[in-house]
């Protein structure tokens, strides 16, 4: 078996040969190079078209209009523009937003950026589960809210967030609704003609398509208007100038085209991984699976491993690439406020493990990988204080702990 | 991040990982961290009549540098007399390991271990 295996498809994704295949026919000289807004030969006419064709197939997978995806250069992108452009444009409306504190980094960063230019923001807790409370929600909500922004799916946790009933809470109270579907796009149904979603960002990258590419869906009936952020020629109906990158979009397109197709029985198939690697794992003691255990995608999984931290488990785990929930390896040292937002403690959360499988996850990868784990955490243990304390039945709560 | 050929050599292979019996009056225990800050280490020393340290057994909850910061003063401590041994410096750890900046505070804390336990030892037998 090749090592390492390759876990963390949450991070991103390989692009799938068949995208790769397609993307490099827009590159050079003999394939399709042009500048899509060329309007005066037929270089440009063909890449346009490419362009059209894939903003089709990403407005496919999603039940949405072709004229209503906005392409970007990603899922931060994407979201920038989404909650600034229509912050601003709706703020004579009001100025409160409304947004969820184990939002991504792309999301809560943007609506710090507002908080400067005066907006107010609230920032919703979640449940254990990860869930949003959705009268917590509607109790926040005020006749000035203008955007609410909410993921579908967490990119540590997995959870799926209701979002067709926050639609409903929104759309009530004329609120604009964006959500951040990075993690969602090919591995939940989304059907834009039924959600009540006004806005939603897409990631190439997540979907084996290649990184650097995203898209913005911006609705239009009823319709959503956007403050551009990037100016300059007026592309992508004025809400995003720049050349748009033909061999991005067209890859972009192929991944999602795929992705309808093959996303029912992917989905099944990681289902059925998911459980193989959770049954191989949690009966080891003290292990806890975070997060809501139905309302989720069957690719994240994010385990807590009590009394080992969390980045000598990374290092024991050194044949498996996955990532940490706790953010030790950074210059932070803080451990994971998404999981610190469900209640867990600094140190379950400094011990937890994001497994993500994908498109090339394999049947024999999962079981080399729950092999690996039980050597960690026995190797790990057998060197943990804590693991003795917890052994001998002390109760850590109550040693009193010299502080660093 | 990438770590040292020394940390990785001994997260690997960690020395003297273990514990003395608690009864032991020749032993001496230290134990700093917190859980909640993501390391806690104990650090084990046996102490001979004469004042050195005969033998010394750590465990360690934490990332790999503090894990091999625990491992590396296991082995200088030995055959050290109690104030030789609390001459060890942070600085020294981090240096033999090559500890990036983020991780100097590993070193810190197995300095605070050895000061710790050999605070026990003194505590215990009055000196």
């Amino acid at each position: 078996m090749k090592l390492p295996i390759y876990l963390d498809y949450a991070a991103t994704t390989p692009v799938d040969p068949r995208v790769a295949e397609k993307m490099m026919q827009f590159l050079t000289m003999d394939g399709d190079f042009g500048n899509p807004a060329s309007r005066s030969h037929r270089f440009g006419w063909q890449a346009e078209e490419a362009v059209e064709i894939a903003r089709s197939q990403i407005a496919d997978l999603i039940n949405a209009d072709p004229r209503e995806i906005v392409f970007t250069s990603g899922a931060t992108e994407s979201n920038n523009l989404a909650i600034k452009g229509a912050a601003q444009f709706y703020h004579k409306k009001g100025k409160h937003l409304i947004t969820c504190k184990t939002e991504h980094k792309a999301t809560l960063d943007t609506m710090r950026a507002l908080e400067r230019e005066g907006f107010e923001v609230t920032y919703l807790e979640v449940e254990a589960s990860g869930l949003l409370d959705l009268d917590k929600l509607k109790a926040a909500m005020r006749p000035d809210t203008t955007v609410v922004s909410v993921m579908f799916v967490n990119n540590e946790i997995g959870v799926i967030q209701d979002i067709a009933a926050i639609g409903e809470l929104c759309r009530a109270n004329g609120t604009v609704f964006h959500v951040d579907s990075a993690q969602a796009a090919g591995k939940v149904e989304i059907d834009l003609q039924a959600l009540k979603v006004d806005l939603m960002s897409f990631s190439a990258h997540k979907i084996y398509g290649p990184k650097g590419i995203g898209a913005l869906y911006v609705r239009r009936k009823p319709r959503i208007r956007l403050e551009a952020q990037t100016h300059g020629g007026g592309h992508e109906r004025g809400m995003r100038s720049g050349t748009l990158p033909t061999h991005q979009i067209v890859a972009m397109g192929e991944a999602f085209r795929i992705a309808k197709l093959e996303m029912a029985a992917e989905n099944a198939r990681f289902a059925t991984l998911r459980q193989r690697l959770w049954d191989g794992i949690q009966d080891i003691e003290q292990v806890f699976l975070n997060g809501d255990a139905t309302h989720r995608v069957p690719g994240i999984t994010n385990i807590s491993f009590n009394y080992v931290e969390g980045e000598s488990l990374i290092m024991a785990l050194k044949d498996i690439a996955v990532s940490s929930g706790s953010a030790c390896t950074s210059a932070s040292l803080e451990p994971s406020y998404v999981l610190r937002a469900l209640g867990l403690t600094d140190e379950l959360a400094h011990s937890s493990i994001r497994f993500s499988i994908g498109r090339f996850t394999t049947e024999q990868q999962i079981d080399h990988t729950i092999k690996i784990v039980h050597e960690a955490i026995d190797k790990l243990r057998a060197m943990s204080p804590l693991w003795d304390m917890y052994k001998d039945g002390v109760d850590l709560n109550t040693v009193a702990w010299v502080a660093h | 991040m990438a770590y040292s050929e020394k940390v990785i050599d001994h997260y690997e292979n960690p020395r003297n990982v273990g514990a003395f019996a608690k009864d032991d009056p020749t032993v001496a225990t230290g134990m700093v961290g917190a859980p909640a800050c993501g390391d806690v280490m104990k650090l084990q020393i046996k102490v001979s009549a004469d004042g050195i340290i005969e033998d010394a057994k750590f465990k360690t909850y934490g990332c790999g540098s503090a894990i091999a910061s625990s491992s590396l003063v296991t082995e200088w401590v030995k055959g050290k007399s109690l104030d030789e041994a609390a001459l060890i410096k942070n600085t020294d750890i981090a240096q033999e390991l090559a500890l990036p900046p983020v991780k100097i505070h590993c070193s810190i804390l197995a300095e605070d271990a050895i000061k710790a336990a050999i605070a026990d030892y003194k505590s215990r037998h009055g000196s």
